[in-house]
């Protein structure tokens, strides 16, 4: 387990530590499974392909939640993931991996609670980000 | 070339924005929080094991951020769910996923029973590689058994 970080450490402009997942065949059926999200397009390969995509995609919301897992690794045990946001500006093609990344934009005390909010996204192998978006944690 | 392109927005689309739809009921279980945090790739034992869960605090094992349960659907019983539900209809027979926004207002772990309530926020139209789209932004809000709100999502989908 990484070190607890505090509201008192932390400071603005900090990059916290990167989370990378290989988004294969299986991760993508697991993920099926595990949302509930069984629209073809992501493990069906003549499906997509009918739809005008190159291949199949990543799903949107296992970018979301890498993201959540990325913060919810750092925030340790005393800390607590609040928001998590994104948008899906590029598609992130199968079997390529996606990489998650979050740097502290500002930090706040909201109700007695430390918060700290973050810029965080996900990026393709050559760099391009492809899910950007926010994020709140709360620290102690 | 002067002619307009069609709006792709109706006046039907118009009446069904802020229309809240029936409320689905989503099961927290543990095969679940596990079955979520495995695709994800997680290793935290609180997603995984009761013991470690209650050790760290909790009262049973943690739903992972983004997860909410799965929804009950009984064959010819349950309410449709979507925005079709709520009498939104397009054309556009292609979806892609805009974006997701998850705000906790407390923890949701395994047993939890919740409510969703689905309404459309705003409809947006788009030009984009992909051709004319519409962008459909929708609000979730999931209540715990005694009434309380433990997370609104916040999405948009594309229609194109």
């Amino acid at each position: 387990m990484a070190l607890q970080p505090t509201f008192e450490a932390v400071k603005e402009g900090d990059q916290i530590p990167t989370v990378t997942l290989n988004c294969d065949s299986q991760r993508l059926v697991l993920w099926a499974a595990g949302s509930g999200d069984y629209y073809q397009i992501h493990y069906d390969k003549d499906f997509a392909q009918a739809t005008g995509l190159p291949d199949r995609i990543t799903h949107g919301a296992l970018k979301h939640a890498v993201l959540g897992r990325m913060l919810h690794e750092w925030v340790g045990e005393k800390g607590r993931v609040q928001r998590v946001a994104c948008q899906y500006r590029g598609m992130d093609m199968i079997d390529k991996d996606l990489i998650a990344k979050g740097i502290i934009t500002a930090k706040r005390t909201e109700n007695g609670q430390n918060l700290v909010d973050l810029e965080i996204w996900t990026e393709d192998p050559s760099g391009q980000k492809t899910t950007p978006g926010t994020a709140t944690v709360a620290l102690p | 070339m002067t002619q307009q392109k069609e709006s792709l927005i109706t006046d039907e689309m118009r009446g069904v924005i802020g229309k809240e739809s029936d409320s689905v009921t989503y099961e927290v279980d543990n095969t679940g929080c596990r079955q979520f945090a495995r695709a994800v790739g997680y290793t935290d034992p609180i997603f995984f094991d009761e013991a470690a869960a209650k050790a760290r605090g909790y009262r049973a094992i943690v739903a992972p951020p983004g997860f909410l349960g799965h929804p009950v659907m009984i064959p010819g019983k349950s309410a449709p769910r979507g925005p079709e539900s709520l009498g939104f209809q397009t054309s556009l027979k292609r979806v892609l996923n805009g974006g997701t926004d998850y705000e906790y207002f407390a923890n949701v772990c395994s047993g939890d029973v919740l409510t969703g309530t689905m309404k459309i926020s705003e409809i947006a139209e788009r030009e984009g590689r992909l051709g004319q789209m519409l962008v459909v932004s929708t609000e979730t809000t999931y209540k715990d058994r005694a009434g309380k709100t433990v997370c609104i999502m916040r999405g948009g989908f594309i229609r194109y």
